[in-house]
């Protein structure tokens, strides 16, 4: 604890001037997000018919969530995914220091890595779709060119999962490749220099300088990562095509169940609180790794 | 800078952002000039449907009809939540398993009024449709738009080049399964049939060629484990186990209709809404023909059909009204017949719509097939357990599970779901 003295108040009067400031923003965001939250949380509490108000039940949509058999198969598939998406970030970290080893040119790189993050979703999963069908898929033809059999990733719920996460990280490289390369030139040169004096390796420099001093956007990519993960939707739905999709009661995620509960069954009330506990599932993960980031992530 | 000069722009972004939200109300019923907002999904119909709103104005000048298509499964999550929050079109296209939660909460006009006045005759369009839409309120919703009945779409280059007859009326559930098996050709890549799940398409028609039902007559539990309805069942899982479709998995990956217009099977049981893209394909309209549906015990097809119906919370009712009563009527039926991309449901359009398609020459059968059509089943929350289908019966068509077994478990599903909204 510093000696500072407390800051002077100008006076005990509220300054309405600054609520008025930020009441533009305040309004879209009470409107846009706190509402819509709070209207959230109390329907997974009732029995919500499709149209008209609810009726409290109390905790009646939480039991029946908690012995869903569904629901625990799709927590399951989220958090499968997430863990594969999470392997990304290692990959991202290594193409980030190569990237920024490239003398000239390093711009065309960073472009070319970040056009699937400003493709629409749609789009990017129409196209695996393509290139990962069973009979005349381009993945496909090139094992066979290697002799390996293929297979109906995404129609075989064995493998959808996998062909998601694959589609997920090439989906998010651009983002974490930009965030990581910023954290990279935050690292002063001079300590480069200084190494390579004493003779250290490139790989020693790597793991010696740049992943400690990386360790911050790391930290930061890796959140973000998780959290993203866990809110995946877009690329069951197109992926996966239709309701018939063979392989979609088996590879569903958590927000995939809440859209098919709210907007397909209906169920407003089961679909909040499917929303209410991912919310808090991500609270918990999310703290989490605050808590062990104090174990690695380096900080000057 | 003064206090006073920071607050004023404050001040006015927030009312503008009032203004914003409320812009948009106002304007109320009145014999000034009328936009209407058409809800549809997008497909084939699109330009027929703008023709029938560009005739609805010459007819009625102060009212336009502004057209809104949103992609197929999309079109029901966004009527939900618009209808919800007061922002529905005013008039929009209703299924018949989608429409009870609707009319349940208020969502619908009733256009009971208008029909009498401008003595509509109910006659004139197919009763089956009329009652898949009746919920028993004494209410009339809307008017059916179209009609549906199923037929086996076939590929005549495939049937000649197996040196198989084409498929005749009268031909039964073993002919079928026997021509499937001579059209499989596992060298060329060619299967005789696609046997997807399909309910509408699919297995529904057999079940009651078999004598069954998907539900009992009380509306309260299911019938789909019964033996009758098990058998209808068994003439799908039995074509999966000859190897004479793609599986469910290919299936997937590419739909059957597609794997039809690329010429991989060569029987395509569905309905007529498909006549027109198929038609439009120029590959492949001179290779396709049609055949009514093999008979079980007994001749049967599903029919259903579109309905027209208005938004309760629309700003201009009588417009919608007028619009609804248009869109079903005869002259939209000639319309919609015209362009081939649907049988309307307003008797008396069912030869022009032929003629719109004059290569395809049996097109009759679906016309025929009326005849003998059972609704299909609605029953409840019709959109949620048809949505578990998948999740039941996959494993009967693979093969894994038995029919019996896997009936048995769809029932108590579809139970539970019908006695949750009964």
């Amino acid at each position: 604890m510093t000696r500072q003295p407390a800051r002077p108040r100008t006076s005990g009067r509220i300054d309405w001037s600054a609520y008025a400031m930020i009441a533009p923003a305040f309004a879209g965001l009470a409107a846009l997000y706190l509402w819509p939250f709070l209207s959230t949380f109390l329907k997974s509490f009732q029995t919500v018919p499709v149209f008209g108000p609810g009726r409290f039940t109390g905790g009646a949509n939480y039991d029946k969530l908690l012995a869903d058999a569904d629901f625990w198969g799709a927590l399951g598939n989220s958090a499968k995914y997430t863990a594969i998406v999470l392997l990304g970030i290692p990959l991202a970290i290594v193409l980030a220091a190569m990237i920024q080893q490239v003398a000239r040119g390093r711009a065309v790189y960073r472009v070319l890595f970040f056009l699937p993050v400003v493709t629409l979703p749609v789009a990017v999963g129409m196209v695996w779709r393509f290139i990962l069908n069973g009979d005349f898929g381009l993945l496909n033809y090139a094992l066979s060119l290697i002799g390996v059999p293929g297979q109906y990733w995404v129609a075989d719920d064995r493998f959808a999962v996998y062909a998601f996460a694959v589609v997920g990280i090439w989906m998010g490289l651009g983002v974490n490749l930009i965030i990581l390369g910023a954290g990279l030139q935050n690292i002063p040169v001079d300590l480069y220099e200084a190494s390579a004096l004493d003779g250290a390796s490139r790989v020693r420099q790597f793991f010696a300088i740049t992943l400690p001093l990386l360790s911050p956007s790391v930290f930061f990519v890796t959140i973000l990562t998780t959290i993203s993960a866990l809110q995946m939707f877009d690329l069951v739905f197109i992926m996966l095509g239709s309701v018939n999709n063979t392989a979609l009661s088996g590879s569903k995620t958590i927000v995939y169940l809440f859209y098919e509960a709210a907007f397909v069954q209906f169920k407003q009330g089961y679909a909040a609180a499917i929303a209410i506990v991912l919310l808090v599932i991500i609270m918990i993960v999310t703290a989490v790794q605050f808590a062990v980031q104090k174990k690695w992530v380096v900080y000057d | 800078m003064t206090r006073k000069t920071l607050l004023a722009p404050a001040i006015v972004a927030v009312a503008a952002l009032l203004a914003g939200c409320s812009s948009g109300s106002g304007s109320s019923e009145s014999d000034g000039p009328v936009t209407i907002t058409y809800g549809i999904w997008a497909g084939t119909q699109t330009p027929a449907m703008q023709e029938i709103a560009t005739a609805f104005t010459a007819e009625n000048p102060n009212i336009t009809v502004k057209i809104q298509e949103r992609p197929y499964p999309e079109f029901w999550s966004t009527l939900q939540t618009s209808a919800a929050g007061g922002t529905a079109p005013d008039a929009f296209w209703m299924l018949a398993q989608q429409i009870r939660p609707y009319a349940a909460g208020n969502q619908l006009l009733d256009i009971s009024d208008a029909v009498k006045e401008q003595q509509v005759d109910l006659a004139k369009y197919p009763k089956a449709v009329l009652d898949l839409y009746d919920q028993g309120d004494g209410k009339l919703y809307g008017l059916p738009k179209d009609v549906d009945t199923n037929a086996v779409w076939f590929n005549k280059a495939l049937f000649d080049k197996a040196g198989v007859a084409y498929p005749k009326a009268g031909w039964t559930w073993a002919d079928f399964r026997e021509t499937a098996k001579k059209l499989t050709d596992p060298a060329a890549g060619t299967w005789g049939v696609a046997a997807p799940l399909d309910y509408q398409g699919g297995y529904y028609n057999s079940i009651f060629q078999a004598g069954g039902k998907v539900i009992a007559d009380d509306g309260k539990t299911a019938a789909i484990d019964s033996p009758e309805a098990q058998a209808g069942i068994r003439f799908w899982t039995d074509l999966q186990a000859d190897k004479s479709s793609p599986t469910l998995q290919q299936l997937s990956d590419t739909e059957a209709e597609t794997m039809f217009e690329q010429g991989k099977v060569a029987m395509y049981v569905s309905g007529a809404y498909w006549a027109l893209k198929l038609y439009d394909n120029q590959a492949i309209r001179a290779k396709v023909d049609v055949a009514p549906l093999p008979t079980g015990v007994k001749q049967a097809t599903v029919t259903s059909g579109i309905e027209n119906v208005g938004y309760a919370g629309t700003k201009h009712p009588e417009a919608v009204k007028k619009f609804l009563l248009f869109a079903s009527g005869e002259k939209a039926a000639n319309i919609q017949a015209k362009s081939g991309a649907v049988l309307p449901a307003y008797q008396g359009a069912e030869k022009t719509w032929m003629n719109a398609m004059p290569e395809f020459k049996n097109l009759q059968v679906f016309i025929d097939a009326k005849a003998y059509s059972v609704p299909l089943p609605v029953q409840g929350n019709a959109a949620e357990w048809q949505g578990l289908q998948a999740k039941y019966l996959t494993p009967a068509w693979d093969g894994k599970v038995s029919v019996a077994d896997a009936t048995a478990q769809y029932a108590d599903a579809i139970d539970k779901v019908l006695a949750e909204n009964g």
